[in-house]
């Protein structure tokens, strides 16, 4: 049994984009909070902090979660992808390409949320309708869009990836 | 917008958490998949002094059948329902149901246990396990204690559970014959809270007369309602229009819904009756092979 007491801060072990973080935490840090303070990983933004906007969005061993509705220390020794890890050897992810491309971003608070529930989506929808796609964006708050842009993108990163072209060489291994 | 501090304890076997929870008295709270706590929390709405995590206890997560009961584990991830093959094939309302909870990104970390304790009368998976007739597990270190749901719902966020208790799992019987299903609900923004739901199960003999029927209403009382009259007008008969127009009115009749910021009570109580009847002609249509 793992015991803490409160303000008691112990070190963790988790694995943030194929990278192993040894931090310290106490036991009231949001998962949120402890990727942007304590591993220095700014990409994912929070808003709300009560599961409402979705800018916090995170991969947690492979699922979309809001890491705003996560301790930090029920991550110890996951397997955590954020908006930072999508781009492999500077190139960018298909996705992200897809959105600067449609235009799926203005002042891009919510993209980073929006980006990793995208990826976790298209592992499961290879062929996504656009209904899918809103409902899956229903998780998502985006004040300067007015979404069109986005599910454009997501559309075409999917038909691209059906097609099997292979954008800009990133490879997507997430 | 930070939760206030509290010891945490992370038990790796069903026994530890028991010996915890029954150390800690009334201030031990459980977490689960904390996608309603950890909001309220956050809030400061609760200031638990002391948070239980369940998420190691691996066995607690489940989806088995066999010939009379499907378990669901209090930690199976509401996800892994929408997606449960086994689901599907047994208790479809549930596969129809669960996509209306939160969103994509709740549903993979909220689970099925934490959703029946946490009891908020708007919530899909007490109004559909209510109209499966379902049952829950309760155990502690000395007792295991089944309860039926229709006994579960005391008012708003809280049901007979003692604090020293954990809720184990969810069991809904398995029905000798397929029956008709639906689920539908009324939010103001998708994965919103529901103004009003409806969960209708309904069985029909071979001419199409209604056997049997249960019909829940949720977002209209403290807890989810069984609206019997409306379903005892249903048995022995064919769904007419006529049938209808007054299984959804005993429906109205059945609830008193409080009005707020989001609907006031008429309109709740307008809306209990049309959701009623769609959910009612939705799932006779399934029963009777018309609605595919
Ligand atoms: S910051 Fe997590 S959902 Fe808004
Ligand atoms: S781009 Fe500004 S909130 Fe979405």
């Amino acid at each position: 049994m793992i015991k803490m007491s409160a303000g008691e801060r112990v070190e963790i072990s988790l694995k943030i984009n194929g990278k192993v973080y040894e931090e310290r935490t106490e036991p009231r840090k949001l998962l949120s909070d402890f990727l942007r303070e304590e591993c220095g990983l700014s990409g994912t933004h929070v808003g709300c902090e009560h599961g409402v906007c979705g800018a916090c969005t995170v991969l947690v061993d492979g699922a979309a979660v809001r890491s705003c509705l996560m301790f930090a220390i029920q991550a110890e020794g996951a397997d955590i992808q954020t908006v930072e890890g999508l781009a492999k050897d500077g190139q960018p992810h298909s996705l992200q390409k897809a959105f600067s491309e449609c235009h799926a971003l203005q002042c891009g608070f919510c993209t980073p949320g929006i980006l990793m529930s995208a990826v976790d989506f298209l592992d499961s929808h290879a062929d996504p309708t656009t209904d899918e796609i809103k409902e899956m964006l229903s998780g998502h708050l985006c004040r300067c869009t007015g979404y069109k842009g986005i599910i454009d993108a997501i559309e075409q990163a999917a038909f691209r990836r059906k097609e099997g072209e292979n954008v800009n060489g990133s490879g997507d291994t997430i | 917008m930070k939760p206030a501090s509290f010891d945490y304890f992370r038990p790796s076997t069903v026994e530890e958490a028991f010996q915890v929870l029954s150390q800690s008295g009334d201030d031990g709270k459980l977490i689960a998949g904390g996608q309603s706590l950890i909001p309220i929390m956050n809030m400061r709405l609760s200031a638990p002094s002391c948070l239980i995590d369940i998420n190691g206890l691996k066995e607690l997560s489940y989806i088995r059948a066999d010939d009379e009961w499907i378990r669901i584990g209090a930690l199976t991830r509401q996800r892994e329902v929408e997606r449960s093959a086994l689901i599907r094939e047994k208790s479809p309302l549930l596969t129809e149901a669960v996509p209306f909870i939160g969103h994509m990104q709740t549903r993979n970390r909220g689970t099925v246990g934490g959703s029946v304790v946490h009891a908020d009368p708007t919530a899909e998976l007490p109004l559909s396990l209510l109209a499966l007739n379902g049952r829950v597990v309760i155990a502690s270190a000395d007792e295991k204690r089944e309860v039926e749901l229709s006994d579960f719902f005391i008012t708003y966020l809280t049901t007979d559970i003692m604090p020293h208790e954990m809720l184990t799992e969810v069991k809904i019987p398995v029905a000798a014959v397929p029956m008709g299903f639906s689920f539908q609900e009324y939010s103001r923004r998708h994965g919103d809270f529901a103004l009003v739901a409806a969960a209708c199960v309904i069985d029909t003999d071979l001419e199409g007369r209604i056997s049997a029927a249960r019909l829940v209403l949720g977002g209209v009382d403290a807890v989810p309602i069984l609206a019997e009259e409306a379903m005892d007008a249903l048995i022995g008969e064919t769904l007419t229009e006529s049938l209808l127009d007054k299984a959804g009115d005993l429906a109205c009749m059945n609830v008193d819904p409080e009005g707020d910021l989001h609907a006031t009570r008429e309109y709740r109580r307008h809306l209990a009756g049309v959701f009623a009847k769609r959910a009612i002609m939705a799932a006779y249509e399934k029963a009777t092979g018309k609605g595919g």
